[in-house]
């Protein structure tokens, strides 16, 4: 499908610890944007022996014209799912743009322009399975992102996984996207203009913004 | 008389590259000759034939003969085999090696092809030196011989060929001497169809560069060295192990029938095709 | 579902690694050869679920990349398109048998993923420090193809042209691609193998008797059979006649070692891709390959919003250079910039053919990170 908005570069970093399905994340994101919703994509990656264990990042830049830098040159989203990352990377973010952080590990966040949503603790406490963390966050990312449409990046993440941990990850994927709705309201309303009409299926729950508003601190639940 | 010279009608090349560079008294012609009477004897077609052989004296064998020749660089003969091997299964695919080529700087890729058990037939011309480029030592000179890079005598023990192709996992593995001919060529023509990775390893003298070192006064004398010296394996193996030394068991050590690699391949790609 | 695939383009999300492996297909490649290192072993992993579910093709994991290549090579006697891949410390490994391939004149495709070096170096970051061993790496002169890729999409399609020139040209080409080029995942389009070019070697149409393997031809490119065919010949490493037995002869080695020169250099103007991106009126010029070049593609777009005429020439053939393309730059922009990231290696060549008509510069950056679009404007800003 075409997409029927603009959007020239819009760039997005997910960052956090070795083994929190960071990666994964990024190509199932990536997939979904790029095949489903028909954007250029360029999904880039940092490999490496720090991987494991260390700092681990996935780099999404996302644009209706040719991608030509395949990397994040200037940050629209931070997606911060340790500490480590996040005093990183933050730093690389445009003035204007989202940091989304892990409230569970990263304790202290430079700024007080943030969203937050517990991650690690929900995936522990309500599906008693911290592997699905990534999925949660997918779905709030998803909440956040105005031109993604939640039943694409459904798709691409039933396509991606095994068939016995396609449910739970649905599931995740869902509780994700309620939770940052509960929590932010709406989408940042800076990203307004990229906003996507309902396409009448009732998969997109988001309303545009009423009114620009000044770009809000939501307190972490 | 009549045989041979028809033989050589048939499958050495005219055209260019005679007379050709071996030296009087040097065993390779033999086993050439062996190789072309155990080819016809089989009947396999010259263009069913493709010849690969590695540097040094034994490599210079594969431009007189006319089959599908390729002469690799130094060490890497079985590499190059087997890429036609498994991209013409159907080909017999012959390498003459010597032993600095094969067990030297060819080891890695030895060791291998005879653990993948790839349908090749490998001649390994041993002479127990580097003839060509002067008379330097191989992994296969013994302990004590001299060479020009042994002036002191070699310090370090030898390969055992056989040993080691068994080890890593060869269907055929078997030994032969340039003097005792028939026994070579019968050795030569099982190894040409017995399926999977198959080793002659042929005994052969360079007067030249190693006889003259180490106290052999004429090719003859080699020759007869090779006479006294060689055994057939089950006289070998009745010895007193009190007599063994000196003496080298000739014959096959290992016939074993497990699928060749491209035979195992071949299979695999079917059930693949099935779905 | 799957019988209706095949008739139209597919649209897949690949890494640029994948895309290699679709190109190769598209190709006709049959017969892989290789040694797991990273940053290539997506290509190899590629290769392997794909290559045995093909009618006839073969995969073969090696012992090492010097086995690898020399698989490669037999399997090009035995008539197959060939390809293996690799990464520095196996590309130095090679360098022996790429000689040999161009000797005996085998056509193959040789991806070098370019990692940090010199040796075991930085196996997880990007660098683009073989460029000049990929044209000098193996002993004696020769000439040979070396291609570059930009994005995903691209690396589908220089895969295809790389097998084309191998078979056309009856020559190893080698297609350095980096690490990011190599780990990006992108949107691109599997077009159908009937919509694109594909070149099969020249195959003797005389009888046997008169065929010479290493024969002078218009195009200075001998028929190549396949063993087995009825064609019997012998190749060899050594310095050969026409038919391709050895010769030490002067005038009988100055006609191979030329012919294998000429068939390649002469036809420069059908192996030399560049892509330039608002070249015309340029008065700072850049030039760069691989993934440098998306950095700088960025670079030239920013300064144009600000007012400064930059342009891009993206090579895709490193060598034969491209010495048209860039002289044509090099007299029009006052300054030139070359980023790499090595220390300067395709600048030499941009330096070599510099008319004297334009200041070059360069960036060069060994860190393991790419270089950015920020240190490219900044460099053009001050040119």
């Amino acid at each position: 499908m075409k997409p029927d908005i603009q959007i020239d570069r819009f760039e997005i970093c997910l960052s956090g610890l070795g083994g929190q399905g960071v990666i994964t994340l990024g190509k199932v994101m990536g997939k979904a944007l790029a095949l489903g919703h028909g954007f250029n994509v360029a999904q880039t990656q940092s490999y490496g022996p720090e991987a494991r264990g260390g700092a681990s990042r996935t780099d999404l830049v996302i644009s209706t014209r040719p991608i030509s830098y395949p990397k994040t040159d200037k940050i629209d989203l931070l997606v911060a799912l340790s500490q480590e990352a996040c005093n990183k990377y933050y730093p690389l973010m445009k003035p204007q743009a989202v940091l989304l952080v892990n409230t569970t590990l990263v304790k202290q966040i430079p700024t007080n322009q943030y969203l937050g949503l517990p991650f690690t603790e929900m995936s522990i406490d309500r599906l008693g399975l911290p592997q699905a963390m990534n999925t949660i966050v997918l779905g709030a990312v998803t909440f956040l992102l105005p031109f993604a449409r939640r039943s694409l990046i459904r798709k691409s993440l039933e396509e991606s996984l095994p068939a016995k941990i396609v449910d739970v990850n649905v599931k995740a994927l869902n509780m994700g996207y309620r939770e940052a709705s509960k929590a932010f309201g709406q989408p940042p309303a800076i990203w307004a203009a990229m906003t996507v009409a309902d396409n009448g299926n009732g998969d997109t729950e988001k309303a545009a913004p009423k009114k620009p508003t000044a770009k809000k601190a939501p307190k972490a639940p | 008389m009549a045989e041979v010279t028809q033989l050589i009608h048939e499958y050495l090349r005219h055209d260019k590259k005679f007379p050709h560079v071996l030296c009087p008294g040097c065993g390779h012609g033999i086993l050439l000759g062996s190789l072309i009477r155990s080819v016809h004897a089989l009947g396999i077609p010259k263009d069913d034939v493709a010849l690969v052989a590695g540097i040094g004296c034994s490599g210079r064998v594969a431009v007189y003969v006319d089959f599908n020749t390729v002469h690799a660089v130094h060490g890497r003969a079985l590499t190059v085999a087997t890429g036609i091997k498994m991209a013409k299964p159907d080909m017999h695919v012959i390498v003459v090696q010597g032993d600095g080529d094969a067990l030297s700087i060819g080891g890695n890729h030895f060791i291998h092809a005879a653990r993948r058990n790839i349908g090749l037939t490998v001649l390994v011309l041993n002479n127990f030196i580097y003839g060509m480029t002067g008379g330097q030592c191989s992994s296969a000179t013994p302990l004590g011989c001299w060479s020009t890079t042994t002036p002191y005598g070699q310090m370090e023990k030898s390969f055992d060929f056989v040993e080691m192709t068994r080890a890593a996992g060869a269907n055929f593995v078997s030994r032969g001497t340039v003097f005792h001919v028939k026994t070579l060529d019968k050795l030569v023509r099982q190894a040409l169809v017995h399926p999977g990775f198959s080793l002659v390893e042929v005994l052969t003298p360079c007067h030249t560069q190693f006889g003259r070192k180490n106290k052999f006064k004429s090719p003859v004398d080699m020759y007869q060295w090779l006479k006294k010296a060689a055994m057939p394996l089950e006289a070998y193996e009745k010895l007193d192990p009190d007599k063994r030394a000196g003496r080298i068991p000739i014959g096959v050590f290992v016939d074993n029938h497990e699928p060749a690699l491209e035979t195992r391949y071949a299979a695999m790609r079917a059930k693949l095709a099935k779905g | 579902m799957s019988a209706k695939r095949k008739t139209a383009a597919r649209e897949i999300f690949a890494l640029g690694a994948e895309a290699v492996v679709e190109g190769a297909l598209l190709a006709g490649c049959s017969f892989y050869g290789g040694y797991p290192i990273t940053p290539s072993s997506e290509i190899m992993e590629g290769m392997a679920e794909r290559l045995p579910r093909t009618e006839d093709g073969v995969f073969i994991q090696m012992e090492d990349e010097i086995a690898s290549l020399g698989a490669c090579i037999g399997a090009s006697l035995a008539g197959r398109k060939v390809m293996t891949a690799t990464s520095g410390p196996g590309f130095s490994l090679m360098q022996e048998l790429i000689g040999y391939a161009c000797m005996i004149e085998a056509p193959l495709v040789l991806v070098n993923v370019m990692r940090g070096g010199p040796s075991t170096g930085l196996p997880t970051s990007p660098a683009q420090g073989d460029v000049q061993q990929a044209r000098w790496g193996t002993h004696g002169d020769h000439s040979i193809i070396v291609l570059s890729a930009t994005d995903v999409q691209d690396c589908l399609h220089m895969t295809v042209k790389a097998f084309n020139f191998a078979e056309k040209y009856r020559t190893p080409v080698i297609l350095l691609l980096d690490e990011v080029t190599a780990h990006t995942r992108e949107k691109i389009t599997v077009p159908l193998a009937q919509d694109l070019e594909i070149l099969y070697r020249l195959q003797p149409s005389m009888p046997p008797e008169w065929y010479k393997p290493f024969e002078e031809t218009v195009r200075g490119v001998p028929p190549m059979p396949p063993l087995g065919s009825g064609y019997r010949f012998h190749v060899t490493g050594l310095t050969h006649d026409d038919h391709g037995y050895p010769t030490q002869k002067p005038d009988e080695v100055v006609a191979a070692i030329s012919r294998q020169f000429r068939k390649i250099d002469q036809f420069f103007f059908d192996i030399q891709i560049t892509d330039e991106f608002l070249t015309g009126d340029a008065e700072v010029g850049v030039v760069a390959y691989g993934s440098v070049a998306r950095s700088a593609h960025l670079a030239v777009e920013q300064a144009r919003e600000r007012g400064i005429k930059a342009g891009l020439i993206d090579l895709k053939t490193l060598f034969p250079f491209p010495r048209a393309a860039v002289e044509g730059l090099l007299r029009r922009c006052r300054t030139v910039i070359v980023p790499e990231m090595n220390m300067g290696q395709i600048s030499r060549e941009v330096k070599r053919v510099n008319p004297g008509t334009s200041t070059v510069w360069t960036i060069n950056r060994v860190d393991g990170h790419i270089i950015t679009p920020k240190q490219i404007l900044e460099s053009i800003r001050k040119g």
